[in-house]
């Protein structure tokens, strides 16, 4: 059977991501079918959405313009798995606490943007992740920080303290930027691993 | 969860973060801003980064004189209004200017013809900044030499201020026109390019093996309305640069939001007519072929 993957695409890293979740669809032995959104009408027929990184006032503007926002809530309500990261992370969230941002509430927790700076204090390091037994290549760009986790929130990986990537239901979401490096593990959590990964599920 | 994360194998200024940041410009809208007024406008509008500037390229051309960096007071202002990247524009080989743009904590550098060049023969070594830059380019032999320097972003040239698209298609049909000759040569006629080139010949075979330029490619010079921009993403640009159109329409406000728009669904024909309707006067501009060559900045830094 052939997954199909939604890679929201109104802007930002979209290729990036496209090629991630192929990739780690074969790791998985899954063909996966990658169609780009940036229209409504196409969520409804995608089994794993991704959200990818790019300027969240950007993004949160046109999923709302386009008719998108409503059709990725039902797709998280349905229990259907998606993985945010970086931009994709504020607009899922709870609360960016930025009304420029019109966030879906479908990650349980709050978020500051750029929290970890401007450009000259974005950052790669390697980086402890529930459920990856190696350290995992993370790079942070203008990232947000994760500031309050709901109960039902799983906590992935913490830097210097601070939670940057987290569970919480169907959906993986990340300050920093998985689809960035050649390495996929972040992807088959998220999309093909969900019960080993899943601390809440076992 | 495990808890020794190694703060100390951070690291900053990666060809890695630089060029992550250029490709999380992807599918926007960066625009030109003399002011913090301007700067909020275009955020409102749903630009992806503002380009901080003391005169749009249309106002630089009519001025005349030498044309530098902005008041490092005023982007700083433009840098504390808005929650979206700002960039600033160095002088080509003007390696303070880029320092201080960089001190001031802009999140990208554009060292850009459009201001009046303070090296005639080198550009900036962009290596060893921890700011990522933004070059412009008319053909793939000038772009894989700024990428050489450490540029993480390349956009085309065209021809700044002149609200004439034409350039900019010229200069994006040249490279990609290129890049396709490129793809199909095998592994001697690539060296034989580049030689004839003056291109770097790691950066010729990673560009033909890839298929596309090894970093970020936008469209810039001339772009000044929602239909301008749709052209541009047809010619596989990643995003657009506008500079003078925004401010210089009759209506900034429409016109910036219809160009983001015009970006995201620039193969939607029906949809494009709704954007580009009832937007008001684009930018006046002038024809490029009316422009005479000593008033072009395409030729400089090359």
């Amino acid at each position: 059977m052939t997954l199909v993957a939604g890679v929201v695409a109104v802007q930002g890293d979209v290729s990036e991501h496209a090629d991630a979740v192929r990739r780690a669809g074969r790791a998985h032995g899954e063909d996966v079918e990658v169609r780009e959104i940036r229209e409504s009408g196409l969520v409804p027929d995608c089994d794993l959405l991704l959200v990818p990184g790019g300027e969240s006032t950007t993004i949160s503007r046109l999923l709302h313009e386009e008719g998108i926002a409503t059709e990725i809530v039902a797709h998280v309500e349905a229990g259907k798995p998606m993985l945010a990261t970086c931009a994709g992370l504020i607009v899922t969230s709870r609360d960016a606490k930025d009304d420029r941002v019109d966030t879906l509430d479908l990650v349980d927790v709050s978020v500051d943007r750029n929290a970890f700076g401007r450009q000259k204090d974005s950052f790669e390091a390697p980086l402890d992740v529930e459920g990856l037994d190696e350290p995992f290549p993370a790079v942070f760009i203008r990232a947000p920080v994760i500031d309050e986790v709901g109960d039902d929130v799983a906590v992935l990986a913490t830097w210097d303290d601070r939670p940057v990537a987290v569970r919480d239901g169907p959906v993986v979401a990340t300050s920093f930027h998985p689809e960035l490096t050649p390495d996929v593990r972040v992807h088959r959590l998220a999309f093909f691993a969900a019960d080993e990964a899943d601390p809440l599920a076992r | 969860m495990t808890e020794e994360t190694d703060l100390e194998e951070l690291k900053r200024g990666t060809e890695l973060v630089k060029r992550g940041f250029a490709r999380m410009q992807k599918g926007g809208v960066i625009m030109d801003v003399v002011n913090e007024e301007q700067a909020k406008i275009a955020e409102e509008c749903g630009a992806v980064a503002v380009m901080a500037l003391e005169a749009v390229p249309a106002d630089i051309r009519k001025r005349g004189g030498v044309a530098r960096m902005a008041d490092p007071a005023d982007v700083a202002d433009i840098v504390d209004s808005v929650s979206i990247p700002v960039m600033g524009k160095s002088r080509i080989g003007h390696r303070k200017e880029a320092e201080i743009l960089q001190a001031v904590g802009v999140d990208m550098i554009d060292e850009s013809e459009v201001l009046t060049p303070a090296d005639d023969a080198y550009h900036i070594d962009k290596r060893e900044f921890t700011a990522p830059f933004v070059c412009g380019a008319r053909n793939l032999g000038e772009a894989l030499r700024r990428i050489d320097e450490g540029a993480a972003m390349i956009r085309t040239k065209g021809e700044a201020g002149t609200g004439d698209v034409n350039q900019a298609v010229h200069h994006q049909r040249t490279i990609k026109g290129a890049i396709r000759q490129l793809e199909g040569m095998n592994w001697e006629e690539r060296e034989k390019w580049a030689r004839e080139h003056e291109a770097p010949k790691d950066l010729v075979h990673e560009t033909a093996e890839m298929g596309r330029l090894p970093v970020v490619n936008f469209a810039a010079g001339g772009i000044a309305t929602p239909a301008d921009a749709a052209l541009m993403m047809h010619h596989e640009c990643d995003g657009i640069f506008v500079g003078s159109g925004i401010f210089g329409a009759e209506n900034p406000r429409e016109m910036g939001t219809a160009i983001v728009q015009a970006v995201n669904n620039w193969d939607d024909p029906e949809t494009l007519a709704d954007i580009a309707s009832n937007l008001g006067k684009s930018m006046k501009g002038d024809a490029n072929v009316d422009l005479p060559e000593e008033e072009k900045m395409q030729g400089r830094g090359v």
